[in-house]
């Protein structure tokens, strides 16, 4: 079973509630969190996993052999992303704006275009406690992120529990963090940036047709138009956590929620259990 | 002219709240919202649309199933896993989809379209504080970076035409592509962070981007008494990496009711943290010249 974390905005408590879900969970049944948020991950912070494995991940981009090449510009021809150009002449790659398709190295007639890996990232892999840990961790200047996403979720197990930190937004890295999981939970904050973020997030996963819920967070900060916008469209919500300046404090230390207060594991788990109920049901 | 970035590699840290208190501040200037895909600063500056244009970029392919005979090298040639077959019926997840067209070159029965997308809009407004560039990024599209791009080249535009010699930016969270969009070839970046472990850890990584595209960055420490152990250790990071601290804003709760009222804060009334923006900006504009 597989459950995403996300939410338009950035900054709403997405790592809060994906660590500590994960956390409480992983005390009665084998679970693995995926930190997807590659560009920022934050998860590490928190849990101070132990890394037992760090593999470079790459992108597949051009080398040409130009003894070989003949010139004859199809490579340049069939690239979309102007990653190898050819102006009746040799080609120059640009290896940072390829998207590793291979498009350019199955069209050359002259067998002259090999491919290399770019490295994008690293991912490391590990365990805090029971709880066993992945995250993805982006080059500084590097701007594609999703071909590292989905190396980080090539460690989902069917037989684990997976929870997915997502990165904030609604463009490609979040698509390529929330495809295929079983289920969405949107954590937002009720104010109207938090609303208005919440409404683009709750589109995005409707088309990608994937069950979702909502998580309140900081209830009690701005206004009730998040509770009554999931009213109006019947979106469930599956929690509201109050603004609680011990869940903050927590936070700016590193340190988990429900280590701050009392209580709060159960909630956490009574969430999973209820999402597992559904899911089984559904 | 002058482009100013505001970023913060960590989401909600104030990015937004601030812009908008810089767009009430600043004198002869264009506001361009460059979060294309999570995109606030409307919600504040109630602008008034001018000119509004599709935003095309990339292609999609797409199957023609009457054409379609099934052999399957489309999928066998797509990296993307954007090709399913079900019952030897071939389709394209266009969520799934690069536009790398691959698959429309080496279909042999040329049973696949490949169409140029619209991704998105793009606006030009006016506000209360003068000119804004946004846009809106389709659902679940791509290309955010090249939308990123017109934006601020739109922006540019306009502050040229009408005589402004200052453009700001409100940037994405995060460091990847709209990230670096936003930031190349800026004047000068300021990052908003947040006392917190991870709005260090966050800072850090978006202190190295910036460097790395020789951009000269400050930082500015939002919320800083909510914790300030943490707000001494980012500062002394700052000092270490070269980033000047231009401002300390306190936690200031009419904040977020200025946001319920659709203002800025500095708009709202003379709070702790209006008080504090304001002397920010100061600061700022000083150094802008």
């Amino acid at each position: 079973m597989q459950i995403a974390i996300a939410s338009g905005k950035g900054g709403t408590g997405k790592t809060t509630i994906a660590t500590n879900l994960a956390w409480s969970v992983s005390s009665h049944r084998p679970t693995r969190l995926l930190d997807c948020d590659v560009e920022e991950p934050n998860c590490h912070i928190f849990l101070n996993p132990e890394i037992e494995k760090t593999d470079t991940v790459g992108v597949p981009v051009p080398l040409v052999d130009t003894e070989k090449c003949t010139g004859c510009g199809k490579c340049g021809e069939l690239c979309q992303y102007s990653a190898i150009v050819s102006m009746k002449s040799k080609p120059l790659t640009f290896p940072e704006l390829c998207h590793g398709c291979g498009g350019c190295s199955l069209v050359c007639p002259a067998d002259a275009i090999t491919e290399v890996d770019r490295e994008v990232g690293v991912v490391e892999s590990g365990k805090a406690g029971k709880l066993k840990f992945v995250r993805g961790l982006l080059r500084i200047g590097e701007a594609m992120s999703p071909p590292l996403i989905r190396a980080v979720k090539t460690f989902i197990d069917e037989d684990l529990l997976t929870i997915i930190d997502a990165p904030p937004g609604t463009s490609c890295p979040v698509i390529e963090a929330i495809r295929g999981v079983d289920y969405v939970i949107l954590v937002t904050e009720p104010t109207p940036f938090g609303l208005n973020d919440l409404i683009l997030a709750v589109e995005t996963v409707r088309q990608l047709r994937i069950p979702f819920g909502v998580i309140v967070n900081r209830a009690g900060i701005g206004d009730q138009e998040v509770q009554a916008y999931c009213e109006k469209e019947k979106i469930p919500i599956l929690l509201e956590l109050p603004d609680d300046r011990r869940i903050a404090e927590a936070y700016s230390r590193g340190e988990m929620a429900v280590n701050a207060i009392a209580g709060l594991q159960d909630k956490f788990n009574s969430l999973y259990a209820e999402l597992a109920e559904y899911l089984n049901e559904y | 002219m002058k482009e100013l970035v505001i970023i913060s590699g960590k989401g909600g840290t104030g990015k937004t709240s601030l812009v908008a208190c810089f767009a009430a501040l600043a004198k002869k200037k264009v506001l361009a919202d460059c979060d294309v895909d999570a995109a606030d600063l409307h919600l504040l500056l109630e602008p008034r649309i001018l000119k509004r244009a599709p935003f095309q970029a990339g292609r999609e392919a797409i199957i023609r199933e009457a054409d379609c005979n099934g052999c399957g090298l489309c999928q066998k040639y797509c990296r993307f896993k954007a090709i399913s077959n079900l019952e030897n019926k071939f389709t394209i997840d266009p969520t799934a989809c690069e536009g790398c067209g691959v698959c429309v070159y080496f279909c042999p029965q040329k049973a696949i379209d490949f169409p140029e997308k619209t991704c998105g809009e793009w606006f030009i407004s006016d506000t209360r504080h003068g000119p804004m560039v946004h846009a809106k990024l389709g659902i679940a599209e791509e290309n955010s970076g090249k939308l990123v791009s017109l934006v601020r080249s739109q922006a540019k535009t306009i502050a040229q035409e009408q005589g402004l010699d200052l453009v700001i930016i409100d940037g994405s969270p995060g460091i990847g592509c709209p990230v670096i969009a936003s930031l190349t070839g800026a004047s000068v970046v300021l990052v908003v962070t947040e006392p917190t472990q991870s709005g260090l850890h966050d800072l850090e990584r978006v202190a190295k981007l910036s460097s790395h595209f020789k951009i000269p960055a400050l930082a500015c420490i939002n919320k800083y008494d909510i914790n300030p152990e943490m707000t001494e250790k980012i500062t002394r990071f700052c000092e270490q990496a070269g980033l000047q601290v231009v401002g300390r804003i306190p936690y200031d709760p009419l904040v977020t009711k200025a946001q319920l009222s659709r203002q800025s804060v500095v708009e709202f009334g003379d709070t702790p943290a209006a008080v504090e923006i304001r002397q920010l900006w100061q600061h700022l504009s000083d150094l802008l010249v």
